[in-house]
């Protein structure tokens, strides 16, 4: 006899989404979390915009370096060129 | 131009390409090594000594692992010995499993009350909007501890989630639990601004 996991509500699908996404889940929570979203327009789109999230995390975005940092770490690595024994 | 041909340009001496190499990993390193220390000036030093040690050590980096790693593993280091010196106490992430959508969006049965509105803006890809890019980008940098280090490591650098915890001292569970709050509050932020709640 196979038993049948129990469904997921809302409530629960979206505390897997993250483990979803990381291929983290065992075979059973995976199954039923897609057995949810098949039928749940709202998690779907909670997942899609997780997914759009993670992929705008990897582009590298508006930068916060200073001038003052960039001028700095510039001038440390000429003296690193210049004066080789003086490091 | 990938990390590995800008190491080769550095160890024949290209300011340009450290100079990438800075634009690209700085912000990471000192959005990490604010995991162990005080203020925000300390991990800006941390983060300069890493790339001082970078300098010294890149002739003898041997590619065993990537530079990412390579560079990060370097960060921590100094960052705790920094923090140990400032009485640092690291910040745990609770792992009660407290929920990341507020149960007022849910009604008694656990289905969606105020479900998640789809953006307003058509947004197919989310690369090419700078919006969403700034959004999440911001939303990152406000993350508490050791969210804001997880993230960062994992879905703004691309580290695996083994990678991360080996370089954070951390379980790969816990590194998964956390990352799993860091991401929920950061999509929450851009549902609120995407829904015309910010600029």
């Amino acid at each position: 006899m196979k038993l049948t996991a129990p469904s997921l509500v809302c409530q629960q699908a979206v505390e897997l989404m993250s483990d979803y996404l990381e291929g983290a889940l065992s075979r059973r929570d995976r199954r039923r979390l897609e057995k949810h979203l098949a039928g749940c327009p709202h998690c779907s789109t909670y997942l899609e915009q997780m997914r759009l999230t993670i992929e705008a995390s990897g582009v590298v975005g508006p930068n916060d370096l200073e001038p003052e940092t960039l001028d700095g770490l510039v001038e440390i690595f000429r003296r690193f060129h210049d004066e080789p024994d003086q490091r | 131009m990938d990390d590995a041909e800008l190491l080769e340009r550095l160890l024949g001496g290209d300011e340009k390409a450290f100079t990438e190499l800075v634009v690209r990993y700085n912000d990471s390193l000192i959005r990490v090594a604010l995991y162990y220390v005080n203020t925000l000036s300390s991990a800006q030093d941390v983060a300069q000594d890493t790339w001082i040690a970078v300098l010294r050590g890149v002739d003898r980096f041997e590619g065993r692992s990537s530079f990412k790693t390579w560079l990060f593993r370097i960060l921590v280091n100094r960052a705790r010995t920094t923090g140990t010196k400032e009485h640092r106490t690291i910040p745990v992430d609770p792992l009660d499993t407290g929920a990341t959508v507020p149960a007022t969006r849910f009604d008694e049965g656990g289905t969606w009350r105020v479900p998640p509105e789809p953006f307003t803006e058509a947004i197919d890809n989310a690369v090419a909007n700078e919006r969403i890019l700034r959004i999440v980008h911001e939303s990152i940098a406000r993350l508490p501890e050791p969210q804001q280090a997880v993230v960062t490591l994992r879905d703004v650098q691309g580290l695996s989630t083994m990678e991360v915890a080996e370089i954070l001292g951390l379980s790969v569970a816990n590194v998964r639990v956390i990352l799993h709050r860091g991401r929920a509050r950061v999509r929450s932020d851009v549902e609120t601004t995407m829904q015309g709640g910010g600029s």
